[in-house]
């Protein structure tokens, strides 16, 4: 296993263009994907953290459930929803780029919410008193929270764009898996391995992995550095 | 070759089989067309079954096949417009070399599988609506096997791509039906080599159908139509013929012309 | 005197029983009884933190109210920050001299840029009081504020309270520590078990307690003296 291994890395670090070009459209697609599930899913989460309203724990179970939605049944809905017999095949996204951002936001945007909630609703339990005691309300208290914990809020942030980077159901699906313009990192490793390349497939999962845990070590950097200098 | 490409002026989405994709055909054929004509073909890849529900979902401008009864199934129904020969390639059954049914260097495919299932060998079966699916149970049924009644636990469905069968072949050292074009470019053989081919029954059609635009008003109808008849033209049939690997070539053209 | 609150049958859930009160200017005042009593209670729905289950709070003024909690909380900026904030959510114009003559009242300013949440327990307790102090508020509200100090810690604490008091604030501490009440304040409200059961000025409640309650608190017969 390690020849293939090495035959692997060996392949990759002599690879041609249209490697990094999978490269590239993988980390496009996840970090697009993670930019509009954080703009959708941050304000969600702290809101139910924050405001109080019939309902709320059955929204905030709901959420945690959704964090476990399989990627390949959110590429299914997806792509019965895109594809030109479905209600959104006006738009012709099926098989683009843009189908496979809507599916990996649809998939972590509940990530995001369910566990920046978490986060919002322990430093609201600390602030909470102290806020109101000095005037602050509503959306500004939930801002200046949100604020004050975004380096933790980061961890969440992270755990979405890992799920992202790593799936391959739901890419495939509403993707296609089209060579030179939907082919990502994990739809490239389905694909090679299946033809029974192995040290192809090692090869680029080396550099999935490379990519995650590089992201990882730099949240990990910033954290730390954020907690020596606020505390 | 010394032309510039043409300017890129749209694109036609085909589905075609997994088979056909992984056989590196389309690498070799694409760009070929793109560079003449600046139309992009986007290759969906999936199973026969699955790429004409494509077309009949009206997702793919173009559907690329091989299973004829379904393509003209496909046409009776008014998804497709008209069905085109393009070219042809064989499947082969592989197995383990140690022949444990002792069918190898035989010619006739359904003579060995009948022996298979008499004496119950391994076989591994892509059982996912593809092309080479209803090929193997179109030969069970001319072996006179009853292949739904008669199975076993010797014959596993994989529900997967060509592949991932041969992968599952490999590690079981089972018997499978494969299209010569993935097994010249499958690495992972192990001990599984080719035990029976040459048999006419084993050659495999391939059709090429523009989706109908009357059905499905979006189809990109010129475009798509200019991929056919540039499949079925002389340009095209060269290029499928002279794609090669190993020194072997994969696909014989065979379009009406 | 201009009454700035008072309270009328006010009761929350079974923890504080229907009680009517008033709190003028001037004085300060002690909130004095055993842990549970519902001092804490009492002094959130004054600030109006929580809300009666029953009664009406009236104030008379729309002066500014502060509070400043058993533990400080300050939120991830330096400490002088932590002051803007506050000024500019009560929309005070210049906002940065006022914190920074504030930090200076209390001793901190050398440690105004510094994070907040790195100080130690008594240096935030002294900056969350920086933060009542540059509201320039009418009332202040104190709930055990040195429970969780060291004496020294508790000495300064103790120090800025008195100069709040100096200053024309009305102070209105809760505490179960006797010798604190004898040396800050100038009337006590003793409660317990969620009535107030006595009221007097100072000297007099602890020389010549009225009730057996207060009595028995004072000789240290309730277990949390």
């Amino acid at each position: 296993m390690s020849g293939e291994i090495a035959e692997g890395l060996r392949l990759v670090a002599t690879l041609d263009l249209r490697l990094w070009e999978i490269v590239a459209l993988s980390l496009k697609i996840s970090l697009t994907a993670v930019v509009l599930a954080t703009a959708l899913g941050l304000p969600l989460g702290a809101a139910v953290a924050v405001v109080r309203f019939p309902g709320r724990d059955a929204v905030i179970v709901l959420l945690n459930a959704l964090m476990g939605l399989p990627p390949v049944v959110v590429g299914l809905l997806v792509y019965l929803l895109l594809s030109r017999a479905g209600p959104l095949g006006e738009l012709g996204l099926l098989f683009t780029p843009g189908a496979m951002v809507i599916a990996q936001t649809v998939l972590i945007t509940p990530i995001i919410a369910a566990l920046s909630r978490q986060a919002v609703a322990d430093a609201w339990r600390e602030y909470e008193e102290q806020l109101r005691s000095l005037g602050a309300r509503g959306v500004g208290a939930a801002l200046t929270l949100v604020w004050d914990i975004r380096f933790s809020l980061l961890t969440a942030v992270l755990a979405g764009l890992g799920r992202a980077s790593a799936e391959v159901g739901a890419v495939m699906i509403v993707g296609g898996n089209i060579d030179g313009v939907t082919r990502v990192m994990t739809t490239a490793i389905a694909l090679e391995t299946s033809k029974g390349d192995l040290p192809l497939a090692l090869g680029l999962g080396a550099v999935l992995i490379a990519i995650v845990l590089a992201l990882n070590a730099a949240a990990f950097l910033i954290k730390e550095a954020a907690q020596r200098r606020y505390g | 070759m010394g032309l510039a490409a043409a300017a890129l002026v749209g694109f036609i989405t085909v589905a075609s089989t997994t088979s056909t994709e992984q056989s590196g055909l389309f690498k070799h054929l694409l760009p070929i067309f793109e560079n003449k004509t600046g139309i992009q073909v986007r290759v969906v890849a999936l199973g026969t079954g699955q790429a004409l529900d494509m077309g009949r979902r009206g997702d793919a401008d173009v559907v690329f096949v091989h299973a004829r009864a379904l393509e003209e199934k496909f046409i009776a129904e008014g998804h497709g417009v008209r069905r085109f020969e393009v070219m042809y390639n064989d499947f082969v059954l592989v197995g383990p070399s140690s022949d444990p049914a002792g069918v190898a260097g035989g010619k006739d495919i359904v003579q060995a599988l009948k022996i298979i299932h008499t004496t119950r060998a391994a076989f591994v079966s892509r059982g996912d609506r593809s092309g080479t699916h209803f090929a193997e149970l179109r030969l069970w049924r001319a072996a006179g096997v009853d292949i739904a009644r008669d199975k076993g636990p010797w014959y596993r469905d994989s529900g997967s791509g060509m592949g991932p069968t041969l992968n599952t072949a490999s590690g079981m050292h089972a018997y499978a039906l494969t299209d010569r074009g993935t097994w010249l470019t499958f690495k992972n053989r192990g001990k599984l080599v080719i035990v029976v081919e040459g048999d006419r029954r084993l050659f495999n059609q391939y059709g090429v159908i523009l989706v109908n635009p009357s059905r499905h008003a979006h189809v990109k109808r010129q475009m798509g139509q200019a991929f056919i008849d540039w499949l079925v033209g002389r340009e095209g049939q060269e290029a499928i013929a002279g794609y090669k690997v190993g020194g072997e070539q994969l696909f014989f053209p065979n379009a009406e012309n | 005197m201009m009454l700035p609150l008072a309270l009328d049958e006010v009761s929350f859930r079974d923890i504080i029983k229907p009680l009517s009160l008033e709190i003028a200017a001037g004085p300060s005042t002690i909130i004095l009884g055993a842990n549970g009593a519902g001092k804490s209670v009492l002094m959130r729905l004054m600030h109006g933190l929580l809300a009666p289950s029953s009664g009406k709070i009236f104030w008379r003024s729309a002066g500014r109210q502060a509070m400043v909690f058993q533990r400080p909380v300050m939120l991830r900026r330096s400490a002088l920050a932590n002051l803007v904030y506050a000024l500019e959510l009560a929309g005070v114009a210049d906002c940065e001299r006022q914190a920074l003559e504030a930090l200076e009242e209390v001793g901190l300013a050398h440690l105004a840029h510094r994070p907040a949440r790195v100080l130690s327990g008594g240096e935030q307790q002294r900056l969350a009081l920086a933060r009542a102090w540059a509201l320039h508020p009418e009332v202040l509200f104190l709930d055990e504020p040195t429970a969780s100090l060291d004496p020294s810690a508790t000495r300064e604490i103790e120090t800025i309270i008195k100069a709040f008091d100096a200053s024309g604030t009305k102070v209105v501490m809760a505490t179960h520590n006797l010798a604190q009440a004898q040396r800050l304040g100038d009337e006590v409200i003793y409660l317990h078990q969620g009535r107030v059961v006595e009221r007097a000025p100072v000297a007099a409640f602890f020389s010549r307690p009225a009730s057996a309650e207060a009595a028995a608190f004072i000789k240290g017969e309730l277990p949390w003296v």
